[in-house]
This record gives C-alpha cells, sequence and structure tokens, in this order.
C-alpha cells in the first residue's frame, strides 16, 4: 500500500463509483452513476444548482445512503468494509465542508489538532510546529491559531477548514464549493494554493465547484452531472467541444466567454 | 508496512552525514522525533550533512522534523545541506522551510496569571452588564415615549403571540409547582407548631409568606428559567444570523420591533400568573391544614380573613411588574450580547437565568427594606 508522489499512472482509480442510485423520497437523485477519480489528479465536479453534486460528495464519504451500487475509495469497498478498514480510510482522506464546518467551541488550533490527536499520539511541541506549518501551508499567519472560529474572516475560515483537512496528510481531499463566498481574488489564490498542496502533497482532490475559474485554472479533469448520471468527463478543451446544450451553455454563456476572455 | 525509518551516523571522510532512512512519514512521527531529538543532542562539531536519500516515503510530519533537525544543526549561520533529496519531495520541503519557527506560547512566570486575569475578566464582565442594563432601560424608555406619542405603531399581534407563549402556557406549570410548595410550607407549619400547641398560626405564617413573598419569588424564577431564556434564545439566534441587523438596514428599531412585545407581554404575565400562583399556594395549603392539621375549611378562611390585610396582597402585586421588566431587560441584554457561534448563544442564554434570578432576589431585597421603612 506504499504511496509516494504522484507517479501516472492511470491504471489505479483512487475512487471507484459503480452503478449508484441514491434515492430521496420519490425522486432519485443520483440514477446508476458512474465515475473515477484518477490518483494525483484534481477533479473538478461541476453541473446544474439541484443536480445532485453534494449528494455524490456526501454518498461517497458515507453520509448519504445509497440504494444501490458500490463505492470503492484506495480499493477498499466501502460496504463491505468492517470498522476497523473504514477507520484506515477515513484516515486517509481529508473532507472541507462548504460552510468549513469548524468546531465553533475550539480555536484554530484545537481545530487542527483534533484529528491528529485522535489518530497519532504526539508531543505537545511537535504538534503545535505540525499546527504552525499546516496554517502556513495554507497560506496563514501563526497569530491565528489562537483564534476561535467566529473571529474568522469567510476566506479565513475556508482556509483553516482546509488545514483541518489535511491535518493528517490525506492521500484524497474533498473540497464542496471551496471558492463559493470568496472574492475573485481569494478566490484566485485559493485555486493557487490547492494546486500548490497537490504538487507538495501528493494530493488527489475532488472539488465540487461553480467556479469556472476554478475549473480552469486548477482542475487536470471536468465530470459533469446531469439527470443523476455523469454525462461528460474530460479535459477542458473536451468539455468546450462538447455539443451537449447544457454543457453548451456552461461553457460558452456570456459568463464563461468573459473568463476565457481574461 | 515496511519497515521502520531510521538516522544513522555515518562518516564520510572527515564529514559526518547523518543518513535518513525508510518512511518518515505520520505514523511513525513519535519515533522519529525521539531519533531527531537524539540527533540533535549528539549533534554539533564537525561539518555534518543530512543524507535523506534513502527514505522511502516523505510527509508534513517527515518533512518538518527534517527541518527541525536542519535549524538546530545550523551552526553560526551554516547550515547542514541536504543531500538526496528527489525533485518529488524537494518541493514539500520547501514548503515546510518558509514556516517561521513558531515561538512557543507565551506563558508568564508568574503561575496566578490566569486566575488573575479571570478576575479582572469576570469584574470588568460585571461592570459591562451592569452598562448594557442602563443602555437597554433607556433604549426601552425612549420606545415607550414614542409609543405613547404614537400608540398605533405598538406590535399588537406580536404581543399576543409573546403573551400566549410567556403566559397561557406558563400556567399548568405555575400552577402546579405554587400549589405543591403552599402544601409543603403549610406541612412544615404545622408539624413544627404543634409542638407549642399553635397548629392555627400556620394560617397566618402561610397567608403572609405567600402574598408577600413566595408566591412573585417563585413565579419570577419560574419566568426566568422558562421565558427569559426563551428570550434570549430567540433573539441570539436572530443576532447570529444578522436577522437584527437586516431589521436595522431596513429602517426599523429592534427594540420597537423585538423587545417592547416581548417586554409588554412579560409585563402583563407576570402579575397575571403571580395571582394565579397566590391563589394556588393558598388553596395548596388550605388543603393540607385540613387534612393533615384537621383545620377545617371554614376555620381556615376565617382565621385568613382575619391574619392578612390588602396590604399583604398589594406588596406582593406591586413587585410582580417589576420582577417580569428585570427578567425582560436582562433576556433582551444578554440576546443582544450574542456573537457569531452556537457556543456563544448556550452561554448568554445560562447568563440570562442566572443574572435574572440574581437581580430578581436582589430587588425582592430592596422591596422589603422599602416596605418595612413605609410601614407596609
Amino acid at each position: 500500500m506504499a504511496k509516494s508522489m504522484p507517479k501516472k499512472k492511470p491504471a489505479e482509480p483512487i475512487i471507484r463509483v459503480r452503478d449508484v442510485t441514491v434515492q430521496f423520497g420519490a425522486t432519485k437523485v443520483l440514477d446508476g452513476l458512474d465515475l473515477d477519480v484518477q490518483r494525483g489528479e484534481i477533479l473538478g465536479f461541476v453541473g446544474p444548482s439541484g443536480a445532485g453534486k453534494s449528494v455524490l460528495t456526501r454518498t461517497i464519504i458515507g453520509l448519504v445512503p445509497k440504494i444501490s451500487g458500490s463505492i470503492e475509495v484506495f480499493g477498499v469497498d466501502l460496504d463491505k468494509a468492517n470498522a476497523r478498514e473504514r477507520r484506515s480510510v477515513e484516515r486517509r482522506w481529508g473532507i472541507l465542508f462548504q460552510q468549513g464546518a469548524l468546531f465553533s467551541s475550539l480555536t484554530v488550533r484545537q481545530n487542527i489538532q483534533f484529528p491528529v490527536r485522535e489518530y497519532l499520539k504526539l508531543s505537545q511541541r511537535l504538534l503545535d510546529e505540525i499546527t504552525i506549518a499546516k496554517l502556513a501551508m495554507v497560506g496563514l499567519r501563526p497569530e491565528v491559531a489562537d483564534r476561535m472560529p467566529s473571529e474568522l474572516s469567510g476566506g479565513m475560515i475556508k482556509r483553516v477548514a482546509l488545514a483541518r483537512a489535511l491535518a493528517l496528510d490525506p492521500e484524497l481531499v474533498f473540497l464542496d464549493e471551496p471558492t463559493s463566498g470568496l472574492d475573485p481574488i481569494g478566490a484566485g489564490e485559493f485555486d493557487e494554493l490547492v494546486r500548490t498542496l497537490q504538487r507538495t502533497l501528493g494530493l488527489t482532490v475532488f472539488m465540487v465547484t461553480h467556479d469556472l475559474d476554478s475549473l480552469h485554472t486548477a482542475c487536470d479533469r471536468i465530470a459533469v452531472l446531469g439527470d443523476g448520471k455523469i454525462i461528460a468527463a474530460g479535459s477542458m478543451g473536451e468539455m468546450k467541444a462538447s455539443r451537449h446544450p447544457w454543457l453548451r451553455q456552461y461553457f460558452h454563456g456570456k459568463r464563461a466567454r468573459a473568463v476565457a476572455g481574461a | 508496512m515496511d519497515s521502520n525509518p531510521t538516522l544513522e551516523k555515518v562518516a564520510k571522510g572527515n564529514a559526518l552525514a547523518l543518513c535518513a532512512a525508510g518512511p518518515w512519514t505520520a505514523p511513525f512521527a513519535p519515533a522519529l522525533e525521539r531519533m531527531v531529538a537524539e540527533a540533535e543532542a549528539s549533534g554539533g562539531g564537525g561539518t555534518i550533512s543530512i543524507d535523506v536519500s534513502q527514505v522511502s516515503r516523505l510527509d508534513t510530519f517527515g518533512a518538518w522534523l527534517i527541518e527541525r533537525l536542519r535549524r538546530s544543526l545550523t551552526n553560526g549561520g551554516v547550515e547542514p545541506p541536504i543531500a538526496g533529496l528527489s525533485a518529488a519531495y524537494a518541493s514539500l520541503v520547501n514548503e515546510v522551510r518558509r514556516v517561521q519557527s513558531s515561538d512557543a506560547p507565551t506563558t508568564s512566570p508568574l503561575r496566578l496569571r490566569a486566575p488573575l486575569e479571570q478576575i479582572g475578566r469576570s469584574v470588568v464582565g460585571f461592570g459591562d452588564t451592569l452598562v448594557n442594563l442602563v443602555a437597554m432601560t433607556g433604549a426601552v424608555t425612549v420606545s415607550t415615549l414614542r409609543l405613547l406619542r404614537h400608540p398605533l405603531s405598538f406590535r399588537l399581534t406580536s404581543t399576543v403571540h409573546h403573551l400566549e407563549q410567556v403566559c397561557w402556557r406558563a400556567v399548568p406549570i405555575v400552577v402546579l409547582i405554587t400549589f405543591l410548595i403552599g402544601c409543603i410550607v403549610a406541612q412544615q407549619g404545622i408539624f413544627h407548631f404543634r409542638k407549642f400547641g399553635a397548629d392555627v398560626f400556620v394560617v397566618d405564617m402561610l397567608g403572609v409568606l405567600v402574598l408577600r413573598e413566595l408566591g412573585v419569588l417563585l413565579v419570577a424564577i419560574m419566568v426566568a428559567g422558562r421565558s427569559g431564556s426563551a428570550y434570549t434564545a430567540e433573539l441570539g439566534s436572530m443576532k447570529m444570523r444578522e436577522e437584527i441587523d437586516a431589521l436595522r438596514t431596513m429602517g426599523f428599531d429592534p427594540t420597537d420591533v423585538l423587545v417592547m412585545p416581548r417586554l409588554v407581554a412579560l409585563l402583563l404575565a407576570v402579575p397575571m400568573l403571580t395571582f394565579l400562583g397566590v391563589i394556588a399556594a393558598l388553596y395548596g395549603g388550605g388543603l393540607v391544614a385540613w387534612l393533615y392539621g384537621g383545620v377545617e375549611p371554614d376555620a381556615f378562611l376565617m382565621r385568613l380573613r382575619d391574619s392578612i390585610s390588602i396590604d399583604h396582597f398589594i406588596v406582593g402585586m406591586i413587585k410582580a411588574p417589576v420582577m417580569a421588566l428585570v427578567i425582560a431587560v436582562v433576556a433582551c441584554v444578554e440576546g443582544m450580547a450574542v456573537q457569531g457561534s452556537a457556543e456563544s448563544l448556550g452561554r448568554h442564554t445560562t447568563s440570562s437565568v442566572v443574572k435574572s434570578i440574581f437581580f430578581v432576589i436582589v430587588m425582592d431585597g430592596l422591596f422589603a427594606i422599602i416596605f418595612a421603612s413605609i410601614g407596609m
């Protein structure tokens, strides 16, 4: 299971979703969906609002039950895994929730150290140093460590949440709308940050986003969700060449042209 | 899992090299930290380089420990070179290198600092509370004067809604509790007075105690716990979600819209609940006096009529709206003081109940002094 920096081995998907169906009441949100995420790539996941992007993310990490289908992460089928295997998978992924989901009663330092303390027995000195290093990686100064989440701005919350998601040096990170609510400069910095971290830590990134800039600058591959299925997956160029009406509208609309022109 | 990580000293000619090998990753971090500490302790002297060519895996934890080793071996501005760094890991090591050496959290040599700081904060906090209470009372006064000039702007619907919540729905619990307390006081009185053959004086005690003190105090404490906390939680969660800011930007005064209806509802509710509570307590006391003490209802009523005057009743009822005012003002001040987090909401709700009960009892004490001096 030794895993080091991303060496291009395309035949090894880190997430393997097969024929997954998720139903809320009478509405099928996901309907026989297949998706592969390759090791070391940044996958941008787009689709109309309410198409079920967050639902798929939450299904993969096990927060939403599915009716049928199978999901493998790191080659482990999460339905068949016992509690120990599940924990070892959970230790290897990090999740950035849309609102940050920082624990409001803990300081930034305690938030970042929380998962580390749970899994590793480290000295307080090393914990503190690693915390500062993680904060520096997401572009925050050490002083932030002793603030409470309620004292942070929106962009800082996302950065701290990312630092917490990265606390255990995961191999896979889920980002749910990481740039929503950030100003364009902040969003651009965040995209750059994700790219840098992917390069230095060899991360695989699964990013749900609406941000065309993010898709352009950060993502290696784009998957599009529609009618409960993946309607297209490929590079930015392939997306733009697609004849699908929603894709045409999305990638050739006014906003897309503005982004491309910039 | 592959073999454990190692850190060995190897002499290469004159120079000394620290050779790191194996997986330098998070699961091995405690062992790695020990090895690095040992190397730091024995290090220094001679030229030293750090050779990482045998490291099979590296993550932030390992990279940081190598960086820590490098920093502690830095001697007179000469950094030990790191050899054998693969391109893939170089960016990670460089990333960690940019981290400023974190200053240890500043701990004062004075042990007493934390408790002293806590005492100081509490004192300042108490001062702030008093200032906020005065400010809220002022805002309520201004709002009341405005209402007197424009009575039609009063929010009747909202007030009626709150009246239902704090008065109508509170009736069962208030009546039950005061009834039970009335029973208990009467039972204790009879039990102890009987030793002196003074059973019948229990009626005097019950009447005076319930009318003057117990009725209004019990009701005020229950209302503080039941409705004051609800007010704080409602206003606090509105504050958290910027609803109060939204109101303000639309040209509404939160005092008019949110505080006044709640305050008026409580001003009406507490006297009514006090009245009901007093009746229930007297009823419970009378019942116990009859069934346990053998005082017939006729005799109880006769004795009660002789022993209490309308003054006792008035004293209790005068206190009731003042208690309502105290509870409402404290609850609204605490609600408005809530900051962004859910924890803050919980803290202020707790302190709303604690403070309003405290102030209710302080007010009761003041009233006792005033009524004693005017002979009521």
